[in-house]
Parts: C-alpha cells; sequence; structure tokens
C-alpha cells in the first residue's frame, strides 16, 4: 500500500486556515491546536480528510469550565474550553483540538459547531458535554439531556455548581427528615 | 405525611409522551402503526440499569434508542474535589469490573501530568494486575453473555474462576473488587509471598478451563445459530462510531493500544492481538475467548520479569509518594514529607493531559486538567461502554428483539462505565 509520508498536523493547519489557528501549546509531549470555534467544523474534515494527516477516530471531547471561585478565568480566553482528542490510525499519533468559547448571559449560551458530521462517535460525546457544561453543540441532531434527568436544573460540571451535601440527620421523625431533604425548593 | 406528599408530586409531574422523541422514531410509531416498547432499566439481559426505547414492528426492531444516565454517580466531579492520591479511589467505581484499568489510566494521567516516573518492577506489577483484570472481566463477560443466549452452566464456570482471580486482588489490596491497588508513582504495596505461587497456580489450571468453555460454546450449532451473522459492523462504521477493544477488533481492524502506543513496557512482551473477520456477535466471542489466552501468556512472562525488574513497588520521589512508615522515626524530612503528602497532597500545574490504555473494553482514556493547586480543575473519563452503548441501535435495527439480548452481550456493556 503506498502511503503518503505524515505531515506535521500544526504546519498543515496553519497553512490551510491561517487566522482559525490562534494558539498551539506542547505540554507532556501532546500538541495542542487551539483553534476558532466557529471554524472547528472546517479544521475537523480537514484534520480528517488531507493525505498525511487522516485523522480518522474520535477519541474524546472534553469540556473543561475555567471559572475560579476566586474570580477571574485562570488567565484563558474564555471560561469554557472544548478539548477533541483524535487520532489516527494509519500515522499512530494523537492530536488536540481546543476551542474556547465564552460563558454567554441570560438570553445566549455558550455555542460551538457540532462536529458529527466529521466524526459520528461525537454525538453522545457532544450530548454529555452539553449535559453536563451547559455548552450548545449547534447542529446536534438529539440535544436531549443524555445523563441527568430530563427536568434537572443546571449544569453538574460547572465549577460554579454546588456538591450539593446531605447534611447528617439524628432523628427517626421522617416529617423532621423531609424538612431537610435538598428538594428542590419552590 | 410529607413523604407521601413527595412521592405524589413526582407522579403528577411525570408525563409519558413520546414528544421528546418524535423525531428520533419513525412517523409509524407516532401514527400507532409500530409499537413503542420499554426494556429495562430493570432487565437482567440489559446488564445494568440501561433502558432501552425500542420501536417494533411485530418482533422486528426498527429504532433503538439507548436511555443511559441511571448509574450516574458524578464521580468525575467528585475527583474534583479530592486530591489526586484519593482520586483513584472514585475510579474503582466507575467500571466494577474492571477497577485496575480505571485506576492505572488515572495513575498514568496524574504521572504524565506532573512527570513522576514510575520503576521497572511497579510496571511489571500494573501488567499482572491488568492482564488478571481482563481475565476477570472477560469471565464475566462470557458467563452473562452466554446466560442471555441460554446456557446456564458456561455462568456457574466462569464464575468459579473468577473468584480465583478475586481471591489474587484480595490478597494483594484487601478487597476483591474495589481495591484501589494502583497509585500515582506505582502501586499500594509489594505483592505478598503468597501472591505469585497463587498466580501460577491459576495459570497452570486456566487454559484447560477456557477449552471447557470452547466446548461447550465455539462450536455449538445452538451457540453459532444465535451469533453468527447478527450484529454485523463494519470495519469504517466501527471507526467512525469511535468502537475500540475487541468490539473494533471484532470487525478486523487491528487497533489494540497495548501494540500501538505501548505503556507500561508492553512492548516488551510477546502476544498476539486476535481479530476477528466478520464483525458480528460470535467474531467478538472469538476475540474475547483467545484474548484470555494472549493475557495468559503475557502474565507469563511478567512473572519471569518481576525478580529481575529494577526499582521499588513505587517511585522513590518523596514529593509524590509519601515514605515508608520505618523512615518516620529516623528522619525529619521524611515526617515533612508524610505530613504535607496526607494533609494536602501535592499539586499539579494548571495544564492538560490525556491518556489512553487498553481495558478489557476497549480504549478508556482519562483527561486530566490540573489547576496549579493539590485538586484537578476537570477529569473525563472517555469510557468504552459509552461509545459502544452509542452504537446499539446501529448494530440492533433490523433484527429480532432477542437478538437485540445477543448484540448487547457481544459488546460487554458496564453501566457504572458508561454512566460515570
Amino acid at each position: 500500500m503506498n502511503v503518503k509520508p505524515a505531515l506535521d498536523p500544526v504546519e498543515s493547519v496553519r497553512e490551510a486556515f491561517p487566522a482559525a489557528l490562534l494558539d498551539v501549546v506542547e505540554y507532556a509531549g501532546e500538541t495542542t491546536l487551539v483553534v476558532e470555534a466557529a471554524q472547528l467544523p472546517r479544521v475537523s474534515r480537514y484534520l480528517r480528510d488531507t493525505a498525511g494527516l487522516i485523522y480518522n477516530f474520535l477519541s474524546d471531547i472534553s469540556a473543561v469550565d475555567y471559572y475560579e471561585p476566586t474570580g477571574g478565568i485562570s488567565g484563558r480566553p474564555a471560561r469554557f474550553g472544548v478539548s477533541y482528542h483524535l487520532y489516527s490510525m494509519l500515522y499512530n499519533r494523537r492530536l488536540r483540538v481546543k476551542v474556547y468559547v465564552d460563558e454567554g448571559d441570560d438570553e445566549s449560551k455558550p455555542v460551538v459547531p457540532t462536529v458529527v458530521n466529521v466524526w459520528p462517535a461525537a454525538n453522545w460525546l457532544e450530548r454529555e458535554a452539553s449535559d453536563m457544561m451547559g455548552i450548545v453543540f449547534e447542529g446536534n441532531p438529539d440535544q436531549r439531556r443524555l445523563l441527568m434527568p430530563d427536568d434537572w436544573q443546571g449544569h453538574p460540571h460547572r465549577r460554579d455548581y454546588p456538591l450539593g451535601y446531605e447534611t447528617i440527620q439524628f432523628s427517626f421523625n421522617a416529617e423532621e427528615i423531609m424538612k431537610h431533604k435538598p428538594f428542590a425548593k419552590e | 405525611m410529607a413523604i407521601d406528599s413527595a412521592l405524589e408530586n413526582k407522579v403528577t409531574e411525570w408525563v409519558g409522551s413520546v414528544d421528546d422523541v418524535k423525531n428520533l422514531v419513525s412517523e409509524r410509531a407516532i401514527s400507532g402503526e409500530t409499537m413503542l416498547l420499554n426494556l429495562g432499566p430493570h432487565h437482567p439481559s440489559t446488564h445494568g440499569v440501561l433502558r432501552l426505547l425500542l420501536e417494533l414492528d411485530g418482533e422486528e426492531i426498527v429504532t433503538c434508542l439507548p436511555d443511559v444516565g441511571f448509574l450516574h454517580t458524578g464521580i468525575e466531579k467528585t475527583i474534583e474535589s479530592k486530591s489526586y492520591e484519593k482520586g483513584v479511589t472514585c475510579t474503582d467505581r466507575m467500571d466494577y469490573l474492571a477497577p485496575m484499568s480505571n485506576n492505572t489510566a488515572f495513575c498514568m494521567a496524574v504521572e504524565k501530568l506532573v512527570g513522576l516516573d514510575v520503576p521497572e518492577r511497579a510496571q511489571v506489577m500494573r501488567v499482572i494486575c491488568l492482564e488478571l483484570t481482563r481475565i476477570q472481566s472477560h469471565l464475566v463477560w462470557l458467563g452473562t453473555h452466554a446466560i442471555d443466549l441460554g446456557a446456564m452452566s458456561v455462568f456457574l464456570y466462569c464464575f468459579r474462576e473468577r473468584e480465583k482471580i478475586l481471591d489474587l486482588f484480595e490478597m494483594i489490596s484487601g478487597q476483591r473488587m474495589m481495591g484501589s491497588y494502583m497509585r500515582p508513582g506505582g502501586v499500594w504495596r509489594d505483592f505478598p509471598a503468597e501472591f505469585v505461587p497463587g498466580v501460577e497456580t491459576f495459570l497452570d489450571e486456566f487454559p484447560s478451563r477456557i477449552d471447557d468453555y470452547e466446548l461447550l460454546l465455539t462450536t455449538n450449532p445452538l451457540w453459532l445459530d444465535r451469533t453468527q451473522g447478527i450484529g454485523v459492523v463494519e470495519p469504517d462504521v466501527a471507526l467512525a462510531w469511535g468502537f475500540s477493544g475487541p468490539t473494533l477488533r471484532g470487525s478486523g481492524v487491528n487497533w489494540d493500544i497495548r501494540k500501538a502506543m505501548p505503556y507500561l513496557g508492553y512492548e516488551n512482551y510477546n502476544f498476539d492481538v486476535p481479530l476477528g473477520e466478520h464483525g458480528d456477535v460470535y467474531d467478538r466471542y472469538l476475540c474475547r475467548i483467545r484474548e484470555m489466552r494472549e493475557s495468559i501468556k503475557i502474565i507469563r512472562q511478567a512473572l519471569q520479569r518481576l525478580p529481575g525488574a529494577k526499582g521499588g513497588f513505587r517511585s522513590e520521589n518523596r514529593k509524590f509518594c509519601p515514605p515508608p512508615r520505618a523512615e518516620l522515626g529516623q528522619s525529619m524530612e521524611a515526617v515533612i514529607h508524610h505530613f504535607k503528602l496526607w494533609t494536602e497532597g501535592f499539586a499539579a500545574p494548571d495544564q492538560e493531559v490525556y491518556v489512553a490504555i487498553e481495558s478489557p473494553r476497549g480504549e478508556i482514556g482519562c483527561y486530566l486538567h490540573g489547576t496549579g493547586g493539590n485538586k484537578p480543575r476537570r477529569v473525563h473519563f472517555k469510557t468504552p461502554s459509552f461509545m459502544h452503548i452509542q452504537g446499539i441501535p446501529l448494530m440492533s435495527e433490523g433484527h429480532m428483539i432477542a437478538d437485540l439480548v445477543a448484540v448487547i452481550g457481544s459488546v460487554d456493556i458496564v453501566l457504572g462505565d458508561c454512566d460515570r
């Protein structure tokens, strides 16, 4: 089989999308391409289909919240980051593509375009991220919650979401116990 | 009574309707031509608490909508409020059939994040434990898969052998299942003296046990009828949907992370990666059976390697691994390290890493993001069951309900792994 020699993903993306590539981070032998959120589907398709790259396997999508309880967003460009972990079967190497997205206000939510039509596996991973972090993946065909119940309020993996301790109760009185249960208040 | 009213509220709030899934089932379901049926969440053949909403035309599955999350316990969120060493304990509870694999994925992510070394001996010890875990997980899979398809006795034999492995785990960690034996930088304690002979005894008798299982199933005409040609996945489809492990290799894709990106010194072991051809339930079955034999080969090699392996069972880097008890009486520095590590733990940089290893079910990946402090900012596990349950509709649509049970069994799902 005639396999095209591997290309450097950083240089290739920089050449193809000079405006979309915002930053390149190297840590512990892992390469992260920070790209503009709006360009994500195009960059993804390019990474998947270009000979010499062929990132044909989507390992994981992880959303991360940079909110700090003491204020600020840890010096990042925006509050939320979404990391796409790609793997190339042919060249046996990994790559992380990352987008940053702002929190939005009361009306708007953080929005990232979907990559479901590039890697179908992204469907549930995106649903999980939107369930847990409240990021909307525009274009995902199924936007129901995945892990939490449909009527759940809030997004548990945000850093400002409380852990929800339940106090220990020293009583056999059912009424007393129910009074202190952490049910949602009206 | 407050309890009654709380329950009552729940009941009146529940509205059963197909509105939520209207665009996901066919037009015929809305008009009542086909039937919507709930399978699960409490059904023995769904291997835990998986709910499947099935749209049926007679007995044929038109649409299958998996509904997960019943076992969601917020493990990732819990780890975010714990120091790195304590986080290991939480990872056991995800994939409860392969706790050692989860431990290792998390520990390797921590090691990569802070740049911690793992001595050679600890690596060999981890390999032994990981491969024993693979065997015991496959035994549960085989037993439950077979019982789903009506072969009762295989279940009993498999659990008999699994119990022996769990006894070995109890010997090294004090617990049968949730041992938390792996720690950042190595393992918890050295193997006790009885462990290695115990493993050897097990390895001597186990190949003949696999022969027994195969005698019962591999050429059994009933088994062939139920499994061949069912739930076929083409290799490119399996890749696109993110399948991994035996589910991917059953379709003939040669991707085993132990071979492709070796970790813990797997490049030094001589073993094969069994591949299927047709991508059906039967080929996935064969892959896993053969994998158990390969695991035996790996453990044998690891046991030979163990006496000559350099280093201890845990890293000597005292900034990350607590000193042994004996040092505390002699060294002030050891006391300081002990105190620091057990009160606040160690700090990790504000960076992200992703580590993936080959668990019995496939690629288990750990995404770890530090804060610069002693607790992680974000831990996310990419779990094989999650990806495989997403693919169940793909494998089951067009088949009968009974075949759906075979498909679920063949991808070896663990709901704790999926929901975390």
